[in-house]
This record gives C-alpha cells, structure tokens and sequence, in this order.
C-alpha cells in the first residue's frame, strides 16, 4: 500500500510502460523496493523471484505485488 | 519432567473433582495436547458414541510447552468426539487461558458425563470445585465472562465458556476464550454445553517450573525468537497485515471460493481485504482496524482488533457493540463475505463479534448461511421457512439476521444450527453442501489449489485448512514454491504438512510459527524442556503416529474411504475464471499416492505393517 502511485483506487491503478518492459521495470518505475515484493503475480500466476527480471509484460497483463504475507 | 505431570478428572454426573498423575509412557509416544488427549479420548470411549450423550468425553489440554517463555506459548486444544462430523475433534486456541492452566499445575481435564443443573469449574491453583451456573445459563460468553469476574473479584480469572448458540444445540458452537479467541471448530462447545457445563475459570498463581534443562531450554527459545523475528513473514507481515491480507492474494489467483463455491473470484473482495481495514471509512474518517494483538507469549501477534462505525446500520442502536473487539481473521472473513457474496466490511465484523459473543464458528456459520442462500434462490426455501425473510447472496441484512436468528435459537435459527450438510439435506439438495464429513470449507478452493483439495479429503475433522496447510508451498512459497495448479508431488506435500502439524499442534505452540519455523527449530526448545531425546524426525514420526491414531478412531466410528471425498461442485464444475478457468479438483489423481504413502491399503485402512512401525495396537 505504501507504494501505490497517486490515483491509484482500490489498491489498484493502470499504466503505460516501455514496449519490451520487464516486471523490474515496472517496480522500479514506481520505487518498489525489489527485496520487499515477496510475491509477484502476473495474470493470477506466480513469477519466480529468478524470472522477474526478464518477465516482459504484454498489453493488458495485471501484475500484483505483495510484501512478505501468510494467513490461515 | 516440563509435563505438570498432573490431570484433573471432572465428572460431572457425580459432581466430583480428582486427581490423577499423567502417563509418562503416553506422554512420550503422543507428547501432549492434540496427540496426547486424542489419546486418552480413544483409550476411554466408544467410536461410535453419540457425541451429544454423556458417555462422550471433552478434554481441555495444554501441551508440556503451554505457559512457558518459548515464543506463542499460549495454545490450548479441546478434544473430544464432534457433533458436526462425528469424527475425532480437536479444536485449538490461544489466548492466556491455556497458559492460566499450566500456572495452576494441570496438564489436562478431562470432562465425564453430564451434570444434573448447569455448572462451571472453578480452579484456583489445586483446588477445583464445580459451582452453580443457573444465574448465567442463558447468557452470553461476555456476559458469562464479566459475571465470574465480578463474582470472583478476581481481574486475572482466565475464562472459557460456550454461549446461546452452544446451549440451543448449534452443530458448530465454539468454546470462547478471554473474550475472542476460540477453539472454534467442529462443535466442541455444542459438546461441552451438552454436559450443562457453561464455563471453566481458572487461576493459577505457580508458573511452569519443572522444565528438564533450563539453560538448553532457554538457548534454543531465543535462537527460535530471532529466526522469526528476522524472518519476513513473521517479523513484518503477520503483526502488520495480519491473516487478511490473504482475501486479496487468493482472489488474485483464482482460488476463493465465492457465494457457496459456484465461483472462485470474488468482485468485492478488495472492500473486505486487510488492506481495506486499514483504509479510513468514508462515513466516519475511522479505519476498521484498530491495532493488533498477541496471544500469551506471543512474538508475532497476529490478531486483530476492531472497532465498527457507529452508525453501521448493524448497530447504530446497540451501544454495547460499540467499543474494540476482536476483529475478523481471514477464514472468517471469507465465509462472512465472499461465500455470502457481501462485500460490508462492518457487517462482517458485527456477525464477527456475535460469534465470539455467542460462541459460533464463523467459518461454518458464513458457509451453511451461503448454502441457505443457495437453497433460497433454488426454491427449496421460502419465506415460509425464514419468517418472511428473503435471503439474498450480496445482501448484508441477510447475513446480519442469519447471526441474530441463529444466536436466538428460535425459527430458521435452529435450521442455520444444523451445519450445511443437514440443512441441504432437510431442505432436499444433499449436493448443495460444501462440506467434507460434515464440515463446512475453509477459504481456500480446491480447483485453483489442487493440493488443499487431497488436504480437505483426508482431514482427520473434516473440511479444514489447518491440518495440512499446503497454501504455504502452493501459493506462499513456505518452505518452497510448488504449482497449484499441478498434482504431482501433492501426495507426498500433503502428508509431510499433516504429519508437521499434529506435531506442533501437541506441543503447546502456534502453527503460525511454522511460517518460519521448522521442526528443527521446535525440536531443540522440546528436547531442553521435555524428558527424553526429541529431534525433528522423532517429532514427524510422532504426528504420523498421532494421524494414523486419529484416522483409526474415524474409521472404528464408521467412517470408510467413501468419505474421504469432495462435494461434487468441486470435482465435476470447473471454475470460470482466473488462472484456474476450466479445472476442476482431481482427486483421483492425488488419493491412491497419498493411501501408498501413508502405508494404507486402497480402502484407506493403516496396514498391520504401518501400525506396528508406528507403535499403535
């Protein structure tokens, strides 16, 4: 939450990246700390720490990003 | 030795309080709590008793490290037979009463028959006494709970009591401690209300003394300190976020299970996340969350606290819920909200509150009130049933009045008592119940998380996702990453997670620890405390003894491989969304691995083989 950019609405907000942009870049452009995202998911799927960097998003994907968390 | 070594037997048909010393042989093959009281349950009533008659059992336990200074030391469990499932029960709780226990010098009570007028127990150290509850039947946990303070004049009185939903024969009454911490599950409070037995308050004043090495014991008590709070999720995520913050994650991936199951995505599920409950209300500026809290001995303090805008329209006339209280949890907020398809976040902290107030579980409350939901819009219930009432998934009204009628006893009150699989079997529609012997789902679906749904079948107490929580590996990554969406190897994940957990759930600490703890981190702190030489395989291969003594029990009351099933809804319709669109759970993949691994034969019966390796007759 303390990341979201301004006009972001129900922790959620769209934007316009690079053509090629990575996962990273999307955190980077947004000063996401790298090691406080501990779950990266692309479209509902889990992106490997290892596979973040070259992870290229396409038009339209939905990324969420969330520091470390558990529950039960 | 770290064993009080000491068991308080109740029988309640005679009025009568005893002493007797704990087997020391018992206590080293099932340890204490979960596995040891399971086993002094199995060794002293029938399977197939009713659980409801006198000849059932209830057993509060601690475990040898309940009250002592290893972090989350506060856990208690209750066993016994349960009404809900008619299989084993053991429902656990944090809290301070468990370690309350330990100061007073008891290991265990162990509850018989059934007392002629309502009582409660009164300990004081060594002294125990069963006094009149006449005055307090009929009331409230909170009420009860406020009168034994005042009466006792005792601030310190740790207290567990049932309350209205308990006493009018709710299937999933909880037995409430310290106000709102519960053993909630399986309806061990409908049990022990069935004794006419409406609190336990105790005092103890002598703390946990007999502890085997002290220097060993408090060495490994501080490494275990440091690595969670060094650890991410422990240290940071749970006292921050809490368990909500997980309403958002399993939406995300496709796995929560919304209005009855019929779909696994949920379009409010933002509005009633644990990022929502930090967020300030429009109507009064205020968040829901008010702070966090901890458990007795507690380093992780995951528990929230919460305060309902007073202008809710759940209680702008009732003052009395206005103040903090305990706030909603993720299971329950799940069964509360996206099961029913509501998306007011105060309404489902109100129904939150009458469930610790009146002692109900709010996962199978929110789950048989989903299933009524359903059964209302196929016509199977009408008005004519609810009182005039319409039942609306999405409506909070409706989800208000299910608590308030259920709480009353009284009309469809009793009906929502029943659990989801005898109210869709009275109601005709057996296959519009989400449960799994009998008892209702957690929060997880078992199409988006293939691994919980072999976990769901084969629980030991039914549904629950607190037998074998692979959603750490399949969607948090503890202690590694595995693909929900894929079967193999969940055999195998399955069993380990379910032998770990009766493990740790004997020990007198919080699952929760496991997030980042091991049993290599718990194996030392048991081994400096506890007689005997404990390492983390001696403890896997006591939660493998103490899950084959469980599935024994189960299996004597009748139960067969047949039950070890999900409801058709899960096997048969696919989800329509998310990364799981098109799936549906496959079982039958995963069973006949997880019956090989377990060394039962394909009807799901522990072999003479497995038996003897594992010490049980």
């Amino acid at each position: 939450m303390a990341y979201l950019p301004p006009g972001a609405s129900d922790n959620a907000v769209s934007v316009r990246l690079d053509e090629g942009a990575t996962i990273f870049d999307l955190m980077d452009s947004h000063q996401v700390p790298r090691e406080q995202a501990h779950l990266v998911v692309c479209n509902g799927l889990f992106v490997p720490p290892s596979q973040r960097e070259g992870y290229r998003l396409q038009d339209g994907d939905v990324v969420a990003l969330w520091p470390p968390v558990a529950g039960g | 030795m770290s064993w009080a070594g000491k068991i308080l037997r109740v029988n309640l048909t005679q009025g009568s309080c005893t002493t007797e010393a704990l087997n020391r042989q018992w206590a080293q093959e099932y340890l204490g709590q979960r596995g040891l009281a399971t086993k002094y349950l199995v060794e002293e009533i029938d399977p197939k008793v009713d659980p409801l008659s006198p000849e059932n059992k209830m057993i509060m336990t601690t475990g040898p490290l309940t009250g002592t200074m290893a972090a989350t030391s506060g856990r208690y469990s209750v066993v016994t037979k349960g009404p809900l499932t008619n299989c084993v029960a053991c429902s656990n709780s944090g809290g301070f009463i468990g370690a309350e226990m330990r100061f007073a010098g008891w290991d265990m009570i162990i509850f018989e028959g059934k007392s002629p007028k309502p009582v409660y127990l009164y300990i004081v150290n060594d002294k125990a006494e069963l006094l009149s509850a006449e005055e307090i039947w009929g009331t409230s946990v909170w009420h009860t709970d406020e009168w034994l303070h005042a009466k006792h004049q005792d601030p310190m009185l740790r207290i567990a009591a049932v309350g209205r939903s308990a006493e009018a024969g709710c299937l999933y009454a909880a037995v409430v401690n310290d106000l709102h911490r519960a053993a909630g599950r399986s309806g061990v409070g409908t049990v022990m209300a069935s004794k006419n037995l409406k609190a336990v308050a105790i005092r103890g004043t002598n703390g946990v003394a007999n502890v085997k090495d002290f220097g060993k014991f408090m060495q490994a008590v501080n490494d275990g300190k440091k690595v969670l709070a060094d650890n991410a999720v422990t240290g940071q995520g749970l006292p921050t976020y809490g368990t909500q913050v997980l309403m958002n994650v399993i939406n995300e991936m496709g796995a929560l299970p919304t209005r009855n199951m019929r779909e696994v995505q949920f379009e409010g599920a933002n509005k009633v996340s644990g990022e929502a409950m930090h967020e300030s209300r429009p109507s009064d500026g205020k968040p829901n969350l008010t702070t966090n809290a901890g458990c007795f001995g507690c380093t992780i303090a995951c528990g929230r606290i919460s305060t309902i805008d007073r202008g809710h329209f759940s209680i702008e006339n009732k003052p009395e819920y206005w103040g903090s209280s305990g706030g909603l949890e993720y299971e329950a907020a799940w069964a509360l909200g996206p099961d029913t398809g509501v998306d007011d976040l105060d309404a489902l902290t109100y129904v939150n509150f009458l469930c610790n107030e009146d002692g109900f579980d709010p996962i199978s409350f929110g789950a048989t009130l989903a299933a009524a939901i359903e059964l209302f819009k196929e016509g199977a219930i009408t008005t004519e049933h609810t009182g005039g009432h319409e039942l609306a998934f999405g409506s909070a009204e409706s989800l208000v009045w299910g608590a308030e009628t259920l709480v009353s006893g009284e009309g469809f009150g009793k009906d929502l008592g029943l659990g989801s699989k005898r109210l869709c079997e009275k109601y005709g529609r057996p296959e519009l119940s989400m449960t799994v012997k009998g008892q209702e789902f957690p929060a997880y679906d078992p199409r988006g998380i293939q691994g919980m749904g072999l976990a769901y079948a084969t629980s030991n107490r039914g549904a629950c996702h607190l037998r074998g929580y692979t959603v750490a590996s399949e969607i948090l990554g503890i202690p590694e990453k595995t693909d929900p969406l894929e079967t193999t190897g969940k055999a195998g994940l399955v069993k380990a997670f379910q032998d770990a957990t009766a493990a740790v759930d004997s020990s007198g600490l919080c699952l929760f620890t496991t997030f980042a703890w091991s049993l290599e981190d718990i194996a030392p702190q048991v081994d400096g405390a506890c007689e005997g030489d404990w390492s983390a395989e001696r403890l896997a291969e006591l939660g493998e003894r103490i899950w084959n003594m469980e599935r024994d029990f189960n299996l004597r009351a009748g139960l067969t491989a047949a039950d070890d099933t999900l409801p058709k809804r899960l096997l048969k319709e696919a989800a329509k969304t998310g990364p799981a669109e098109g799936r549906v759970n496959d079982l039958d993949k995963m069973l006949p691995e997880y019956y090989e691994l377990r060394g039962w034969s394909a009807e799901g019966v522990p072999t003479d083989e497995t038996r003897q390796r594992l010490g049980l007759s």
